[in-house]
């Protein structure tokens, strides 16, 4: 039988369903079994979910214009 | 610009292929259509599905990257245009200053263009402009605040202690339903910025820019071991943080228990 602590250190795995089938059907047992893994490893998926959800902010137009000008006197200077 | 790729179903090609059993990336499924697309130009017999695998670097990048070795400048645009966005966001967030992640940004990209040569074409030019910038942003860091500590060394403490869970309680709806984007934006960089930089990092960039553990590992100079344990303490602090926020009020688990 897993404990609270086999499964919060075998947590990432189960996130990832990066865990052989057996452990994987063992920590499935804990999670149905026991609440508090349960809301943990349902807050932890949602933790994760919502940071991916997060569209990235567009870069501001003049630092992606900076960018270009600093690129573009490099690429002149290497060349010339 | 974002190259756009024709997606006209060609499903009709494959009819005589069975079904693949294992799931395919959406990164895969891109590169198998760019091929096929590349192929039919040249009026070659497609080549199934099948044969893409994922530890090859995409096939229209690694083209873009050896042009741009050649000091083809429009291909190596292409690349900054590809990639600038998550590198500033990765910058801000180590920083945590648009000033300090806009010199970032520059002097990446700068000495990536400097040392193309240097680029092995076995991994993802992604990967190795991530260590470029990650390098930067750390020396940012130390010199802002001339503090030693300031590093992606393993903490002492790593992986002797236990990683820490207080708030047992589940969450009040949808937090995208219950907060403005920039709201929630704002509530989740602030959590992300009180993760010590070595913690926040890996999180950012296995779970927010979702590289592998491997590229992870490789872009920061890292073990595996040690990516994979810093990866279990952010998300435990960070949904610790967020719990506290987000719980439904007096649902604790214990509560009811
Ligand atoms: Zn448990």
């Amino acid at each position: 039988m897993l404990t609270c602590k086999d499964f919060l250190r075998e947590l990432n795995d189960y996130l990832d369903s990066t865990t052989d089938v057996e452990l994987r059907k063992q920590l499935e047992h804990h999670v149905n079994e026991c609440p508090n893994c349960w809301v943990i490893f349902d807050t932890s998926k949602k933790t994760i979910n919502v940071y991916q959800g997060m569209e990235p902010k567009a870069i501001p137009q003049p630092v992606h214009d900076r960018l270009m000008a600093a690129l573009e006197r490099r690429m002149a200077s290497k060349s010339g | 610009m974002e190259r756009t790729y024709r997606t006209a179903p060609q499903y009709n090609k494959f009819a005589c292929i069975p079904s693949i059993p294992r799931r395919i990336s959406t990164r895969e499924k891109r590169r198998v259509r760019l091929d096929a697309d590349k192929l039919e130009a040249r009026g070659e017999p497609l080549i199934p599905p099948i044969e893409a695998s994922a530890s090859e670097p995409a096939f229209d990048e690694s083209e873009l990257v050896a042009k741009a070795r050649t000091g083809d400048a429009r291909a190596f645009s292409e690349l900054v245009h590809k990639y600038e966005r998550k590198i500033y966001r990765l910058a801000r967030h180590i920083t945590n200053s648009d000033e300090d992640a806009e010199d970032v940004l520059q002097e990446a990209f700068l000495k990536a263009y400097e040392h193309l040569d240097r680029f092995q074409g076995n991994s993802k030019f992604y990967t190795w402009i991530v260590r470029i910038a990650v390098n930067e942003a750390l020396m940012k860091l130390r010199k802002r605040k001339s503090d030693r500590t300031v590093s992606l060394d393993e903490p002492p403490t790593e992986g002797v202690e236990d990683p820490v869970v207080r708030e047992i309680a589940v969450w009040e709806g949808n937090p995208e339903q219950r907060y403005s984007q920039d709201e929630l934006r704002t509530i989740l960089d602030s959590a992300i910025q009180n993760l010590k930089p070595a913690f926040r990092t890996v999180f950012l960039l296995r779970d927010v820019d979702e590289l592998s553990t491997e590229e992870t590992a490789e872009a920061l100079g890292l073990s595996i071991p040690a990516v994979k344990s810093r990866l279990l303490r952010a998300r435990l602090e960070l949904r610790e943080r967020l719990t506290r926020l987000f719980k439904k009020k007096g649902d604790d688990v214990f509560a009811y228990l």
